[in-house]
This record gives structure tokens, C-alpha cells and sequence, in this order.
């Protein structure tokens, strides 16, 4: 595929708001996760949560798009200038020019879960809740659309965990057919009770914070985040900074809802298809920004995978055990993480894991390390199957 | 602004008083009223026994709309590339899930979770199909129609390969049907290619405009179009019965309207 430009990009979860202060967290190998307080959620666990969402309603002509997924949504737009550079691309653009391509799993449903709770005496809802605003999938990309006084196309990519790596390659197929210029892409995902004790149901839920890809790993720590980037079309000059989507690579396992292949045969095509629409060989990455979520059976698959493609060759490591697991938008964390790593010549360290599980045969990084490099990979594998695998690069 | 060539090889179609695209044809050409309730009474085969068990009705709904299209066309579903479209998911499984976290309890049983995910009927269809080609689960609210077919046509010119969109909506039980009203039962399904061939029956040139919605001639199928989101797309299916080409507006995201121009292919005899 022809490269696109990322002009501008930024990412908020437990880590900070803003690109500055995630940076320093990642160099200085700190985690976001803390004993889960959450609501009136009884669960032994870890999570990864943006404080103080709760004390910051969006503003009263926004109200029937007011949720926990909003809140953090706007929250992560107004950092880094972010919001100022969309004005600007719609601006130079156009309002029916820029498109919003966004991913979530669970889009505002913990405004129902309250509102489930605040049921009247007939069974029926209360009247402040505002199904369309929060509840359905697409609120966030509405949000965003009105946000921004945007004209152009809009779509919410929901496919789990893959939810918001997903979402760069819609924008990307249709900003290379001429529809739009620029896109809004990214992925907002809070914490609710449906993922926490949906996780506990499945007993992949971590008592202690996630220790990615350790050998004694027992599950995942839930986070919330939201990430965007500013995709546009690449100028015929850019500078040797600039930051690239180079590839995309999307499959399915066609194994089971909630356990990834065991072999990792998706994820391998995942990886190996956005290396060919990069059109690079495995050698030519120099960071693998693992899914990595903590699990027995993620981690096992996707060494298998990573270890089929690039052997022991590339270093690799996951970053959840900083940021907790963003679900649906994990992909758009981690390509901020990715973006960063190529920016600042840092590879993340690995927080949470003590010693890597020695059934896996990678150059697997605990620590972080300063090192130049020019193009990244960035796994995001979600329920259903549903696997994608992102390139990014400096242009020079 | 550019505008997007795409064929189609095949229709599926499951709705009140229609099962699949002939008794669509049959309820087009007529005015009998529809049934006003009705059930979705089949359970795709190809679904194995423990998943079929734990399939809610959209995951059924979807698969066998997806199989119809993809039967009619005479594809390999294991190497097609699928787009999924909904605006609500499962409503079902949704009522239940936040009555159980609202309860004191809290216990949800592990596949509900899993059901819970908007690309279930992707993973169901992946494991059913040996499916493993590239798929995705999107939602555009009212728009959920239109933006799965510009996703789908986008991603057929982009790639060069077939790609089977599937369309689906069923309505919420009580208490979110009086938030959310969405109707009845529906599903589309098209499988669309890249260019003509033996079996393209018509040509869709995709654009942007503005203007009102095209209305469906029969009134109960106008009734499903105003109500269910999927149901966006039937004058899509109507315009693909006429032997003249014709111009179709679908609901899209304010203020744009998907423009879809239809004409049938010269090699295809009709029906």
C-alpha cells in the first residue's frame, strides 16, 4: 500500500494524558495499574483507570453524549494539540474531506449497566438515559462527528480487541480511494462492568498486575484509554521525522469465540500480510509491540506466531503491564506507543513481567532500551478471532 | 468526488413474510400485507453443534443470509472477506448481561460475555466457514447499512478480491426497545466483486450526495425500511429487480446520502 502520513497523533490511559507524560512513563518503566476500585466492583484485580472522569461532564450542549466513554474520548482529543490540528486539516480540507474511524468494544454501556440499576417500578428506564448518545456502538464516532462539526463519512469498527488497529485500515482503504483526504482514526474503550466481570467469567481475569509473556502469567489487567491519530495523504516532501502508516495486515483465526488459535496461524497472517502491504521483509522491523495481554494462551499463540515470522531476530515485548489492557482500544494505544518508540528512539520496557516464560524462543525485552529505529509492528488479536497487525516508519 | 465501481455476484435476504431472495422477489411484485409477527425458524447448518447451541439469533440470522449470498454466487466462504453491519447487535444477550450486573450478584456466564463481543457472528462465521480471510464488525447508527456497503466496496477495490457484506438487525426485548425501537427481524447480505463476470447480475457506482431517501413501493417493506437500520438497504434490492438502470439514495450519516446508481449487467438474464 502507499504510505500515509500520521501528522499528528496522541494517547491517554493510566498512564497520563498526553504524549508527555506517557513518554515518561515509558522511560522511566512505571505502570498505571492499581487495585481496582472501580464503582461497586467487587473483584480482586488490577486496572488501568484515567482518574477523575467522573467529576468532568462534557458541556451542556453535548449532554446526550455524556458517559464515562465520552468524557474520556474528549479528554484524550483536547490533549497535545490534538483537537487544534483536526480544526486545522478541516480547515485546509474541508468538513465532507476528513472521515472518523474509530474503534470500541464496549462504546458507553456503563451508562445502561447504571441505568439497568435505576430501573422505575414498571421496569422501565430512567428518562435521562440517552440510548443513541452512549449506549450504541457508534456513539463514540457520533461524538467525535459532532464534536468537530464534521460532513464527511463515519464508521465505529467493533471486533473486540481488534477494534481500533482495525479502524487504520478502513481509513487507510478509503483515503486511498479518493473518498476522503484525511482521517480521524483512533480508539476509545472505559472500563465497565460488562469487560471486568465478563474477564472474571472466564477466569482470564490477573488477581496481581498483568505480567505479560512471564512464565507465570495468569491474565489479563483491564485498562481504558483513548488514542487518535491524523491520517492524511503523504505530501510529496516530507521530512526524515515524519511518521508513516506503512502496512496493514487483517485475518481470522476460525477457531473459537474467546481462545485464540493455539499454533497463533492467524496472528502469523496478520503479521506477514502487513509486512507485504509494507512491502518490507521481516528483517527490516526493528520493534514488535506485542498484543501481549497476560494470558496463558494469548501470549503462548503469539509467540508461536511472532517466532514463525521473524525468528529470535527482532526484539519484541508488550506494553499492557503499563497501560492494562485497553480492549478496543488497544490497537490505537499501542500504535501511539509505537509511534512514540519510533519518534524517540525508545524501546518500552516491559513492566509487570519478571522473567519470560522459557517455552518461548524470542529476543523478548524486559528492559527498555535506547536504540534509532525505522519501522515497527503492532499486533492486536481480539475475541471472534479477529486479528490485525500494523507497520509504522520514519520516513528517512 | 470519485465514485466507486463495484458488481454484484448474489443476494440474500430474510425478513417478515420473506425467507430469502425469490419470496423478496414475489413480495416486490405484489401488495400483500406482511405478517406482522413472525420467527426466524432456521438454524444454519453449517454451524457446529456446541457453537449452534450458543448462538444468539443475529449470529443465526447472519449466517444464514451470508450463506444464501454466498451459495447463489457459488463462492469458497473459507477465502471470502466478510464485512459485517449492525447497528444494535444482540439486544437479547445485552438485556441479560446488564440485568445480571445490575442484580447483586453479578455472576454472567462466560458465553454471554463472548456473545457480547458486535463481531460475534464474524467469529461464528469464521468457525462455521473455516473462514479465514480478513473481517470486520462495524456500526454507523441509522447508517449502519450504507456505511457496510461503502466498507465493503472500498475494501473489494482496494484489495482486488470479493468481499460478502451481511446486514443485520433484530430488536431490543423490553426495557431498551422503548429507548431504542428498532422494529423487527432483517438481514442483507450481497457478495460483491471487483469487476464483471459470468455470474455479476448488476454494476453499483457508489457516491456521495444529498437529497430524500428513496421509498420502497410496497408499503409494509417501506414500514421495515423506516424501522430497522438493515432495512435501509431494501430499495438497494428493489433497484436490483429493474431492467432499466436506475438511481437509488440510502441513508447515510447527515447531511450525506450513499447515492447508488444500478444498472444489470448485459450478460444476465433476469431471475
Amino acid at each position: 500500500m502507499e504510505p500515509l502520513l500520521i501528522s499528528h497523533f496522541t494517547v491517554t490511559s493510566c498512564l497520563g494524558s498526553g504524549l508527555a507524560p506517557t513518554l515518561d512513563a515509558l522511560r522511566l518503566g512505571s505502570s498505571g495499574l492499581a487495585p481496582c476500585r472501580f464503582e461497586a466492583v467487587d473483584l480482586e484485580t488490577y486496572v488501568g483507570e484515567v482518574a477523575g472522569l467522573e467529576d468532568r461532564p462534557l458541556a451542556a450542549g453535548w449532554s446526550e453524549f455524556d458517559c464515562r466513554n465520552n468524557r474520556l474520548a474528549r479528554q484524550g482529543l483536547e490533549q497535545d494539540g490534538f483537537a487544534e490540528a483536526v480544526r486545522d486539516a478541516v480547515r485546509r480540507l474541508g468538513p465532507g474531506r476528513v472521515g472518523v474511524f474509530l474503534g470500541t468494544s464496549t462504546s458507553g454501556i456503563l451508562q445502561t449497566e447504571l441505568a439497568y440499576r435505576r430501573r422505575g417500578p414498571d421496569g422501565r428506564m430512567p428518562e435521562d438515559f440517552h440510548y443513541r448518545g452512549t449506549h450504541n456502538t457508534f456513539s463514540v464516532a457520533a461524538f467525535v462527528r459532532s464534536y468537530f462539526r464534521l460532513e464527511g463519512p463515519a464508521l465505529v469498527v467493533s471486533s473486540a480487541c481488534s477494534s481500533s488497529a482495525k479502524a487504520y485500515g478502513s481509513a487507510a482503504r478509503m483515503i486511498r480511494c479518493g473518498l476522503i483526504d484525511a482521517a480521524l482514526v483512533g480508539g476509545v474503550d472505559s472500563l465497565c462492568l460488562t469487560t471486568l466481570y465478563g474477564f472474571h467469567a472466564l477466569e482470564l481475569l490477573s488477581r496481581q498486575p498483568c505480567r505479560p509473556f512471564d512464565g507465570e502469567r495468569d491474565g489479563i489487567s483491564v485498562g481504558e484509554a483513548a488514542a487518535f491519530s491524523l491520517l492524511e495523504r503523504l505530501p510529496r516532501e516530507v521530512e526524515a521525522d515524519a511518521l508513516l502508516l506503512l502496512g496493514i495486515g487483517e485475518s481470522s483465526d476460525a477457531y473459537h469465540m474467546s481462545a485464540p488459535h493455539p499454533e497463533g496461524v492467524g496472528a502469523r497472517r496478520a503479521m506477514e500480510s502487513a509486512l507485504a502491504a509494507a512491502g518490507i521483509l521481516p528483517r527490516e522491523i526493528d520493534y514488535v509491540n506485542l498484543h501481549g495481554t497476560g494470558t496463558r494462551s494469548n501470549d503462548a499463540a503469539e509467540a508461536k506466531a511472532v517466532w514463525e515470522v521473524f525468528g529470535e531476530r527482532v526484539s519484541c515485548n508488550s506494553t499492557k503491564g503499563a497501560t492494562g489492557h485497553a480492549l478496543g482500544a488497544a490497537g490505537a494505544v499501542e500504535a501511539a506507543i509505537s509511534l512514540l518508540a519510533l519518534r524517540h528512539g525508545l524501546i518500552p520496557g516491559s513492566v509487570g513481567t519478571r522473567c519470560v516464560d522459557p517455552a518461548f524462543a524470542l529476543d523478548y525485552r524486559l528492559d527498555g532500551e535506547s536504540r534509532p529505529m525505522r519501522r515497527v509492528l503492532s499486533n492486536s488479536f481480539g475475541f471472534g478471532g479477529s486479528n490485525c497487525s500494523l507497520v509504522f516508519g520514519r520516513a528517512g | 468526488m470519485r465514485r466507486r465501481e463495484v458488481f454484484v455476484e448474489s443476494v440474500g435476504v430474510i425478513g417478515p413474510g420473506f425467507a430469502n431472495w425469490r419470496e423478496f422477489e414475489t413480495v416486490l411484485g405484489g401488495s400483500n400485507p406482511l405478517p406482522s409477527t413472525w420467527a426466524l425458524t432456521t438454524s444454519p447448518p453449517c454451524l457446529p453443534a456446541n457453537e449452534r447451541r450458543r448462538a444468539g439469533l443475529p449470529v443465526r440470522l447472519a449466517l444464514a443470509v451470508g450463506q444464501q449470498a454466498v451459495a447463489a454466487a457459488g463462492r469458497d466462504p473459507a477465502t471470502l472477506a466478510t464485512v459485517f453491519s449492525s447497528s444494535g447487535g444482540d439486544g437479547d444477550n445485552c438485556h441479560a448481561l446488564c440485568e445480571a450486573l445490575a442484580g447483586d450478584d453479578r455472576q454472567i456466564s462466560p458465553t454471554r460475555f463472548h456473545n457480547s463481543v458486535h463481531n460475534a457472528p464474524s467469529g461464528y462465521w469464521g468457525i462455521a466457514m473455516g473462514a479465514t480471510a480478513s473481517s470486520t464488525s462495524v456500526c454507523a447508527y441509522d447508517a449502519s447499512f450504507s456505511a457496510g456497503l461503502l466498507e465493503a466496496a472500498v475494501q473489494v477495490e482496494g484489495s482486488g478480491n470479493p468481499c460478502l457484506l451481511v446486514a443485520y438487525d433484530v430488536p431490543y426485548p423490553f426495557p431498551m426497545s422503548r429507548c431504542r425501537d428498532l422494529g423487527g427481524v432483517l438481514a442483507i447480505a450481497l457478495v460483491l466483486v471487483p469487476g464483471p463476470g459470468e455470474r455479476t447480475r448488476n454494476q453499483l457506482t457508489l457516491g456521495f450526495g444529498r437529497g430524500a431517501c428513496t421509498e420502497m413501493e410496497h408499503p409494509d417493506l417501506e414500514r421495515l425500511r423506516r424501522h430497522i437500520p438493515a432495512a435501509r438497504g431494501l430499495p438497494l434490492l428493489q433497484a436490483l429487480t429493474h431492467s432499466e438502470p436506475s438511481r437509488v439514495v440510502l441513508e447515510y450519516l447527515d447531511p450525506l446520502r450513499l447515492i447508488v446508481e444500478v444498472c444489470q449487467c448485459p450478460s444476465t438474464v433476469a431471475g
